[in-house]
């Protein structure tokens, strides 16, 4: 029947819906239908959570360019060299067979938020009752002067996890001995805060092993980061005297490159390096400004069921979306997608709705075995998403703490894509 | 008894300096003869060797599962690198239940519900102390608080679908396949055992910080709940 029910999308759906629980508000066109643009942590889990807890009463259509997608959270461990590039790989085939999602790969090119419909740039249009938008992370223009998106194959962002992971690894493969990996690193708030911290990790490990005499510049406009202590503890421990970082007190907040000579330049003082990571600062993926939801670089959402506070029938999930307290990152756009799928589940088909919870945690590796985490627990307010609780490795934690922490890691990349993707 | 009687003075000088609770030292006597249901198990005193379980020579003041050359179960290895390090206070509430402290270890004793008896047990063992002056006086062998999860709260049924809902929050990281890898199972465990587990993270008992954070906004409903959840997900 699951079959049927997707070939059937907008013309038989009167024969499935006797199948389900009643569909209350369906706007005179039989099945309630929802679409969501973009298949990652918030994207992929309200799609799964929808049509699986709505038990086929909901058509649920999932648009994701990706047919493989690939998860920024693990990526810079394929940087260090901890899992292979084809291990953080996804494909929506679950999604499809066993729950009955319509994914359709493509990218989402309008919102018509009166008609509500989104099209398609293959031509198509979908209608939506509720619509979800995840579109991650875009970047801000020339918020690095000398960069843009052209330049990205000689300074890769590699934020976006995939083939521009593989480029960078393979400039750091093949720095000359001694030479120098420069990070400019992005302004508040961005993607995954301890992400770009992470990342110097992997690559010194990486550089430890093959170029020992390579250096690790970091050029930063942060006066601190996501689990500085940890992170300074932990390079001093392993990786002493190979990184540097030039916060905005030494000019890290004044930053251009040049990507064809190579060079970056800080407050006015030209530095040579062989890579160059160029992570600028970011705003919410480019759909959410073609649906008219964003206000300024985000979209500002009601956090008790991630509705945009320009239009109730869209929702917004995780990095796009201006909620309050919880950082962008993985775990939150599966926590938030999780409160929105139960949300508009609700709506659509009278099911109940529990209060929103909402919760993160983040864990970074600083060398093998020496894992870190940070998480917290939140709540909805009339505001926003707000912090409950929270706590943080120490500093001086011994080996097996470390480890552990590791490996919980591990374990949990295993439990939350097998809640993206079934 | 000359240990027993060293006890007994040590006790009596923290009562003597003020301490707030005036309770009985255990009776290492008494504990000898209650040792008899562990020593199924486990060893003590000169030449003990390891067997089912560990043996309990040097007890008090170790982490948990750092005995060398004892193969501990998985559930033990997580709550020593959690920090569970056997105390009075842990000692007691293990002793308790077991299963408030850890789940899933070889250790199927159902627990002393006897505050007294829990303390002469505790006095007995702490006679093979290696090293009894190191235990902090302010930890004496006395008698225990009540561990137990209140029999009301025990007795609360959960609305699995509420346990629905809030167990999406688990399975972030716990795998709803029941698959462990760094992260353990949570699912199919037998109501009871859930809660009492979860209200040991909500009370600080067991130690691991996201646990810790994530049962301690949980109301008893709610714990209620998710166990009435967990219990049949397949």
């Amino acid at each position: 029947m699951k079959l049927n029910r997707r070939l059937f999308i907008g013309t038989g759906a009167a024969a499935a819906v006797s199948l389900a629980a009643p569909a209350v508000m369906a706007d005179g066109h039989g099945k309630p239908r929802v679409v969501v643009i973009g298949g990652g942590a918030g994207g992929a889990t309200a799609a799964r959570y929808i049509a699986k807890d709505s038990k086929g009463a909901i058509d649920v259509t999932l648009v994701e360019p990706s047919r493989t997608y690939f998860t920024c959270f693990f990526s810079n461990l394929y940087l260090g060299g901890f899992t292979d590039l084809e291990d953080i790989g996804h494909t929506y085939g679950t999604l499809a067979a066993k729950y009955g999602i319509n994914v359709v790969h493509d990218w989402a090119v309008d919102v018509d938020r009166d008609a509500k419909t989104v099209a398609l740039a293959g031509g198509s249009t979908l209608k939506y009752d509720k619509l979800i938008l995840s579109p991650g992370i875009d970047f801000v223009d020339g918020a690095v002067p000398g960069w843009d998106v052209s330049a990205q194959n000689k300074m890769p962002h590699a934020y976006k996890a995939g083939s521009q992971s593989e480029l960078l690894k393979a400039q750091i493969m093949a720095m000359p001995e001694g030479g120098t990996f420069a990070m400019v690193a992005p302004p508040n708030p961005y993607r995954c805060p301890p992400g770009p911290y992470e990342r110097v990790s992997m690559v010194a490990h990486v550089l430890k092993q093959n170029n020992p005499t390579a250096k690790i510049l970091i050029v930063d406009p942060k006066e601190k980061f996501s689990k500085q202590a940890l992170f300074e503890e932990g390079w001093q421990h392993h990786y002493g005297g190979m990184i540097e970082r030039i916060g905005p007190d030494f000019g890290g907040d004044n930053v251009s490159v040049n990507p064809e000579a190579m060079t970056v330049d800080i407050d006015g003082s030209e530095e040579k390096i062989d890579v160059c990571n160029v992570i600028p600062a970011m705003k919410a993926g480019r759909i959410a400004d073609m649906a008219g939801v964003a206000d300024g670089n985000w979209v500002p959402v009601n956090a008790a069921d991630m509705s945009s506070k320009a239009d109730a029938d869209v929702h917004v999930l995780g990095d796009s979306a201006a909620q309050g307290d919880m950082p962008k990152s993985g775990f939150a756009a599966n926590s938030q997608a999780k409160v929105c799928a139960m949300a508009v589940r609700g709506a659509l088909t009278s099911s109940k709705v529990f209060p929103a919870k909402f919760s993160n945690t983040c864990w970074s590796l600083i060398d093998t075995d020496d894992g870190v985490k940070v998480g917290a627990t939140y709540e909805a307010t009339d505001e926003k998403i707000a912090k409950v609780d929270g706590f943080i490795s120490q500093t001086g934690e011994d080996a097996a703490t470390r480890k552990a922490t590791y490996e919980e890691s591990v374990g949990w990349y295993a439990g939350i894509t097998a809640d993206m993707f079934g | 008894m000359r240990i027993a009687r060293y006890l007994n003075i040590a006790f009596a000088a923290v009562l003597a300096a003020g301490a707030a609770h005036a309770e009985l030292a255990g009776d290492a006597e008494t504990g000898k003869e209650l040792f008899d249901v562990c020593s199924g198990c486990h060893e003590i005193g000169n030449g003990a060797q390891d067997s089912i379980g560990p043996h309990l020579n040097g007890l008090f003041g170790r982490r948990a599962a750092t005995h060398e050359g004892f193969a501990y179960s998985k559930s033990m290895q997580r709550a020593g690198v959690d920090g569970l390090t056997w105390t009075f206070e842990t000692l007691d509430a293990y002793i308790a239940n077991p299963l408030a402290l850890v789940s899933k270890t070889r250790m199927s004793f159902p627990g002393l519900d006897d505050s007294q008896e829990r303390a002469d047990l505790m006095a007995y063992l702490r006679m093979f102390s290696d090293n009894p002056s190191n235990i902090p006086e302010a930890e004496p062998t006395a008698r225990g608080t009540d561990h137990d999860v209140d029999p009301a709260i025990l007795a609360l049924q959960g609305d699995p679908e509420y346990g629905e809902y809030l167990s999406t929050e688990c399975l972030t990281c716990h795998q709803s396949d029941g698959s462990a890898q760094g992260i353990p199972s949570i699912t199919r465990w037998p109501e009871e055992n859930f809660v009492v587990a979860m209200h040991a993270y909500k009370n600080k008992l067991r130690r691991h910080p996201v646990m810790q954070m994530m049962a301690g906004r949980l109301s008893n409903e709610e714990i209620a709940s998710l166990a009435a959840y967990f219990k049949d997900l397949e």
